[in-house]
This record gives structure tokens, C-alpha cells and sequence, in this order.
């Protein structure tokens, strides 16, 4: 399997990653890991908002928004 | 949104933490879960209550409790806000955290949804950790099953070791099987669960060296393993409550202080950042949770849902995602102003022949005049207007709002319109909140809690009243339609209303940004925070209850406070037309002291006078305007909506009094309700002053320039 590094935030409508670690702090990594944004959770980039940001996850059954603020937040290995 | 009497005006002054038990023998039960699980839904159907119920998350936002009797003993169910994690981010989960926690219900019941089983598992199992009693509600199992998920529910409930019962709420099924065991495990006391966390090694050493010193403090009223991991990183609210709840600050003991001191010793040691405690915490309770998932679910197809992903596909495309969305509020409009004229043309006309019967009524019991002129004349005419202008267009928008609101669309709108508000410095959550607005300003304002920033949470409470409420439509729907599009005829004619009022709403909605992003560059300075939007699976809207239940539980209710309001205001009316100072009569003075300062805004007396003593209720503006134009002089009897025009015309008006009005009527100070929940929620005054300024302002100004800007230019041509 080909693994890529990048953040959340620059992975493609559609494809999948697998989570490596999360660069926020305080509240806001609270919010994510209450997701359940651990190491090693699978996500799916599903499609952007007219505007071209939020963008819609796939998170452990549900489908969740994020800001690329905040996506900018999240390394992935891309998994393909 | 949630318009019932119970969610909206005085009631929602107080959410107390907690409930009275009438009887020894009555058990309280929370209802807890994640956010949009179906908790309302469950709870309506156990209590036969009519709490709310939408598809979005973040429509329960204080606890609501109800009751149910099953084999003799009496249950007190309280529907709490929904949660992710017990670690509060917000007002609304903590609300629900300090319930679960420091409530002391007697057993909590967890409803999760079987479709994203995974994720609830999480709450799932802090709640375990904190509360002996707890029984799993497995609810959405009926959209499981479509989507091929199977649940093995025993091996869950073998797993968690505590009952575990599968229900699809809305259809009923299940709910039987969830009583019987809500009544077996609140009165039968060898269900106790002895689900524990198990953490790593480190993190037990940690709990080791804390647990017995608070353990002998706490009574057993709080678990002592939780509540040792909290102290390490505990938040001022957390504090707060602690100390409520325990009637002593348990970190201001000796011992407890030298135990916290020897933890972080450990922690140095062992080079545990304090910030990492809650990173180890979370990570090995998802994991445990992931652990139980794949024992206990089977997946067919992995994927997300095919037919929601399409339909989402469109409705948040970028070529169609924000033209489906106007045109969707342009067609809510449009069905609502195309029928709402025939019935209040039928209402107005019958109620007004009740009117006449009335007064020959009078006349043979041969009351003193004044009595028929301040009970039918003075009350029951305004009430009639009231009742003839607003019930039409109100009984066609709310349900057609909450049949959007139940299909899961509103999520949506946020999600279109994020960059705008991200572009205003405000929070996403607030497109939601303004939502709210469109069906009652106070409910937008306490939904609010939703948005976890203070500064984005008052920026949403502040400018919430920028979007004109279901009381204020009939304003503006009379207006466009005498005004601006009277020469038109029928299906053109209500179609042009529709695309007007979408334009005023919109100028509603620029004007929320605008001001959000003024907020933020002054007096609440600060960048966007983050946030996390669940965009929730769709559902079919249940046409019939939602209808049924609209109908009930806000129009009519709405309808009542507007009556309560206008039977008292039509009164008072009427004595001030009435009774004479001078040679005017006191509604004279009233109005010709405000005259000079309404006419430079492009209003007059009659009209400012009709918003002030609207306060109470927007409902009653236009009655109002209606009552007092015809008390002055020119008495002329007509009982028929669309002679209206007639009468406002012959008072002055112009198309740019309609405009001016219309601006007025968009932008001006919260109505009384509105105003009072605003202090509860920010508990200042200063917030709540800033809210009434700001739009009054604004409307003052707007109207001031449309006026004489017009003035200008028709002098000019």
C-alpha cells in the first residue's frame, strides 16, 4: 500500500485516510477526539459545500463538516 | 425550534438541575445520548408528551422532563441535550453533563443510534463509568436495517453488562420491551452495573495515587475513578458545580493537595503532560468502544449511504447547492401567502358578522355605550384582526418549516452558507440559530447554546433578531400585498409576494452577517473558532403528526399569547381614543408626540406607537395600526382585508411609508419575550441592551435614509 502524509484538509473528494496524529490543542482537540479522531480511524472526504469550504466527512458512521481550518489540524496517511 | 408553551416565554426562565420526586417511590430517569439519536423521540413516545422533535443536531438544549406511570410506579423521564462525551465543550452538554453527573437521577437510560453505533459506543461507556444504573437504548434500528447493519444485541448488552434494548422510536416498535426493562432495572436494585474503564498502566497508576484520598470525601456519590481524572484537568464550570454539589472544594483539602501533588510528580517522571491526560483518557475509551463495535456489528456494505450522498451531491453543489436553497424559502413563502388569502378573507369576513351580532346584542340588553365600545369595539375587534391576519399565513409556515426541519435539510443550509459566516468572523452553528429565528427569536436565541464560543454565542444572540420571526410575516406579507403587487392578479400576484418577501428576508440575512462581522471587529473582537457540524442521514418528514403537532403545539399556542396580548392592547386602545385631554383624545397626544420624530424616518405617530405597544407581541403591529387609524375620526366600517389600503392611504401612506415599515418591522427592538430570554441567556444587561440598540438603530437608520434619500430624489424628478 502506498502511504502519503498529508493533512486533512488536502485530501481529495472521495478518497480515504487513515488518521496519524492531530496538531490542535485545548478545546478544540477535545471536540475532534469526541468524534472519535483517534490514531487510526478511517475518514472519507465526501464532497465541499458550494462555497468550496466546510467539506463533509465520513467519520465512524457519521458525516461530519469540518473548516479546512481545522482539517488543516489533522495529518492522514492517504490509503488508496 | 421548539414552540410549545413549554419551550417558549416564561418557562424556559428556569432549567433547574433538580427534579422533585412527589413520592419516595418515583424514579428519576435521565435520557441521555448523542446529539440527533431520536432522544425527544423516544421520550414523546414513553411520556405521550409533545416535546419538539426535528432532524438536526442540537434541537434539545435544556432539559425537559415528563412522567409516565407503568405497573403503579411513577417514572420522571428528563430529556437532556444531546452530548458526544461527557468532557462539556458547551452550554448545552453541560447542561447534560452536570445532569448525568451531579443530578443524581436514579438510572440513566443512553439512547444510541444504531446507524454510527461506533461513535455513540464512546458516550456509551463514560456514562457507565459514572452511573451504576444505566439500561442502552439502541434506537434508529429500523434505518440500520435498510442500510444493512446488523446489531447482535445481546452480545452487546453481554459486552457493556448492562440491559440493552433495540428500538425504532418512531414507529414504535420496541418501546414495550424498553419500559419493562426501565422498570426492572429502577426497582429491582441487583442490576447495578460494574462496568469499569480499563485504562493503561500509567494512567491506573495515576487514578491509584488520587482515588482512595477523595474516595472517603465523595460518599459514593460520584465515582471516585472519574472524578480523579477530571480533578487533573479540571475547568472553573466543572469546579463550580463541584462544589455545589458537595457543599466543600474538595481541592482545597490537605490531602487531597498533596495527593494532586504527587500525581504530578508521577507525571513528571514519567514525562505525562498534563495536556496529554485527556489525549490518553479519550483515545483508550474510543478504542475500547471500537473493541465492542466489531464484536457486536456486522457491516454488509461499509460504504456511506448511496441515495443520501447523491442527494446531497445536489443539494450542496456549487451550481445548485444555494439556488435550491432560496428557492426553497421562496416556495415556503409563496405556498403560504397563496393560501393564506382566501381563509383570512373567509376568518375576517365571519368574524366581523360576529361582530355585528354583538353589538345588536348590546344594544337590546341596553349596555351604556362605553361598555359595547371598549369590550367589542376595543377587545374583541382587535382580537378578530389578530386572529384574521396572522392564524392563515402561521398555520401554513410552521408546518411547512418543520417539514424541512424533520427531513433533515437545516444541517444543510448551515453547511452552504458556512463561508459567509466564517467570512464574519462568526460561527457556523449560527446559520442554525438564525433558522430558529424564522419561527420565534427567543427560541434562535436559546439555541444558541449550541455555538460552544462565548464571543460567537453572542454574536448569534445579539444579531438573532435580524431575521424577522413568524410573528412579523404577517406584517410584512399585508404590506407587499397592498403595496406591491395589489394590480397583479392571482397566481402572479402571490408569486411576486413570495420572490418580495424572499428579498426582505435576504436583506434580513445580509444584515445578520453584516452586523456579526461588525460585532467582530469591534466590541467582540476575536477570529473564527472551530467547530464540527453533523450532517445528519435525511428522513421522510411524517407528514401527518408533523402537521398535527404544528398545528397544536405552536400555532395555536403562538396564536394565544398573540390574543393574551391584543385583547388588553385593543382595550387600552380604545380608552385612549376615547377619553379626551383637552380637545384630543390621549391616543392623540400619544401619536402627535411621537409624529415629528417617525415622519424624519419615513414612519408616522400611529405607526411608531403600534411598534412600541407590539413589545409583547409582534403579532399585534398591524391590528394595532388598524385600530388606531380608525379610532382617529374618519370611523368608516369595512370589514374586508383588501379595503385595507384604503384606509392607510387616506392616512398618508406612500410607498415609501410601506417601505419604511417593512424596514421598521425587519429591524427594531426584540419583542418582550425575546428581550427577557436574551438576559437570562447572556445574564447581563449590557448584552441584552446592545441587542435592543443594535437593531433599533439600524432600522432608525435605514429608514431615515430610504426616506429622505426618496424625498431628495422626487424633488429632484
Amino acid at each position: 500500500m502506498d502511504k502519503k502524509i498529508l493533512s486533512l484538509s488536502d485530501l481529495e473528494i472521495g478518497k480515504t485516510g487513515i488518521v496519524s496524529f492531530l496538531k490542535s490543542c485545548g478545546n478544540e482537540r477535545r471536540r475532534m477526539l469526541d468524534l472519535g479522531l483517534v490514531k487510526d480511524t478511517k475518514i472519507e472526504a465526501l464532497y465541499k459545500s458550494p462555497c468550496g469550504d466546510p467539506t463533509a466527512y465520513y467519520i465512524r458512521g457519521a458525516v461530519i463538516a469540518l473548516r479546512s481550518e481545522d482539517a488543516n489540524k489533522i495529518i492522514i496517511n492517504e490509503v488508496d | 425550534m421548539g414552540l410549545t408553551n413549554k419551550s417558549t416565554g416564561k418557562s424556559l426562565i428556569n432549567d433547574d438541575l433538580q427534579i422533585t420526586r412527589q413520592n419516595n417511590s418515583d424514579k428519576v430517569i435521565a435520557l441521555a445520548g448523542n446529539p440527533n439519536v431520536g432522544k425527544s423521540t423516544v421520550f414523546n413516545e414513553l411520556t405521550g408528551l409533545n416535546q419538539h422533535t426535528g432532524n438536526w443536531p442540537g434541537k434539545t438544549v435544556t432539559n425537559a422532563s415528563g412522567e409516565y406511570v407503568y405497573k403503579d410506579k411513577k417514572i420522571i423521564l428528563v430529556d437532556i441535550p444531546g452530548t458526544y462525551s461527557l468532557m462539556a465543550n458547551s452550554v448545552e452538554e453541560e447542561v447534560a453533563r452536570d445532569f448525568i453527573c451531579f443530578g443524581n437521577p436514579d438510572m440513566t437510560v443512553v439512547v444510541a443510534d444504531a446507524t454510527c453505533l461506533e461513535r455513540n459506543l464512546n458516550l456509551v461507556l463514560q456514562i457507565l463509568e459514572v452511573n451504576k444504573n444505566v439500561v442502552v437504548c439502541v434506537n434508529l434500528l429500523d434505518e440500520a436495517k435498510k442500510k444493512n447493519i446488523d446489531i447482535n444485541l445481546n452480545k452487546l448488552s453481554k459486552q457493556l453488562g448492562v440491559p440493552v434494548v433495540g428500538t425504532s422510536a418512531r414507529s414504535k416498535k420496541g418501546l414495550d420491551k424498553l419500559k419493562e426493562v426501565i422498570y426492572d432495572v429502577a426497582f429491582k436494585k441487583d442490576t447495578t452495573n460494574t462496568f469499569k474503564i480499563e485504562y493503561d498502566e500509567k494512567l491506573e497508576n495515576i487514578i491509584g495515587l488520587i482515588e482512595p484520598t477523595i474516595n472517603k470525601y465523595l460518599d459514593n456519590k460520584i465515582n471516585s475513578r472519574w472524578l480523579a481524572l477530571k480533578l487533573l484537568d479540571i475547568d472553573n464550570t466543572l469546579h463550580n458545580t463541584l462544589n455545589k454539589f458537595l457543599e466543600f472544594d474538595i481541592l482545597k483539602m490537605d490531602d487531597v493537595i498533596n495527593a494532586l501533588e504527587n500525581v504530578y510528580k508521577y507525571m513528571l517522571e514519567n514525562n505525562i503532560e498534563k495536556e496529554n491526560i485527556r489525549d490518553l483518557v479519550v483515545s483508550q475509551i474510543v478504542r475500547r468502544a471500537g473493541r465492542i463495535y466489531k464484536e457486536c456489528v456486522t457491516i454488509k456494505n461499509e460504504k456511506y449511504n448511496e441515495k443520501d450522498k447523491k442527494i446531497d451531491k445536489i443539494l450542496t453543489s456549487k451550481i445548485f447547492g444555494i439556488p435550491i436553497m432560496l428557492s426553497m424559502l421562496g416556495i415556503i413563502f409563496w405556498i403560504t401567502i397563496a393560501g393564506a388569502n382566501y381563509p383570512s378573507s373567509i376568518l375576517s369576513d365571519f368574524l366581523f358578522k360576529i361582530q355585528d351580532k354583538l353589538t345588536i346584542f348590546f344594544e337590546w340588553l341596553g349596555t351604556p355605550d362605553y361598555i359595547h365600545g371598549i369590550l367589542v369595539l376595543g377587545v374583541y375587534r382587535t382580537v378578530a384582526w389578530v386572529v384574521s391576519v396572522m392564524l392563515p399565513p402561521m398555520a401554513i409556515f410552521f408546518p411547512l418549516f418543520t417539514l424541512l426541519e424533520d427531513s433533515g435539510y437545516l444541517p444543510r443550509i448551515a453547511f452552504n452558507m458556512d463561508k459567509f459566516f466564517k467570512k464574519a468572523c462568526a460561527h457556523g452553528k449560527q446559520a442554525l440559530t438564525m433558522c430558529m429565528g424564522f419561527g420565534c427569536n427567543a427560541c434562535g436565541v436559546i439555541g444558541c447554546r449550541i455555538i460552544d464560543s462565548p464571543r460567537e454565542r453572542l454574536i448569534a444572540i445579539i444579531t438573532n433578531n435580524f431575521v424577522p420571526c413568524n410573528g412579523r410575516f404577517p406584517t410584512l406579507i399585508a404590506i407587499i400585498t397592498m403595496f406591491f403587487v395589489g394590480t397583479m392578479s392571482g397566481i402572479t400576484q402571490s408569486f411576486m409576494s413570495a420572490l418580495l418577501l424572499t428579498t426582505v428576508i435576504l436583506l434580513g440575512i445580509l444584515m445578520t452577517l453584516f452586523m456579526s462581522k461588525l460585532l467582530s471587529k469591534t466590541i467582540l473582537k476575536g477570529m473564527p473558532s472551530s467547530f464540527v457540524l453533523e450532517l445528519p442521514p435525511y428522513r421522510r418528514p411524517q407528514v401527518g403528526k408533523v402537521i398535527i403537532r404544528s398545528i397544536f403545539d405552536r400555532t395555536l399556542f403562538v396564536l394565544g399569547r398573540a390574543i393574551a396580548v391584543a385583547a388588553p392592547a385593543g382595550l387600552i386602545i380604545w380608552i385612549f381614543a376615547n377619553v379626551k385631554i383637552g380637545n384630543l383624545s390621549i391616543l392623540s397626544h400619544c401619536t402627535n408626540f411621537l409624529d415629528p420624530f417617525a415622519r424624519v424616518i419615513g414612519l408616522d405617530g400611529v405607526i411608531l406607537m403600534a411598534f412600541i405597544l407590539g413589545f409583547p407581541a409582534n403579532e399585534i403591529v398591524i391590528p394595532l395600526m388598524i385600530m388606531t387609524y380608525m379610532s382617529q375620526g374618519s370611523m368608516i366600517e369595512f370589514s374586508n382585508l383588501s379595503e385595507l389600503k384604503t384606509l392607510l392611504v387616506d392616512n398618508g401612506w406612500t410607498y415609501i411609508t410601506a417601505i419604511c415599515t417593512m424596514l421598521f418591522s425587519l429591524m427594531h427592538f426584540p419583542c418582550g419575550t425575546t428581550c427577557a430570554t436574551i438576559k437570562k441567556e447572556t445574564g447581563s444587561f449590557k448584552w441584552t441592551l446592545i441587542s435592543v440598540l443594535l437593531p433599533t438603530l439600524t432600522g432608525i437608520i435605514l429608514c431615515f435614509l430610504v426616506a429622505n434619500i426618496s424625498g431628495l430624489l422626487m424633488m429632484i424628478f
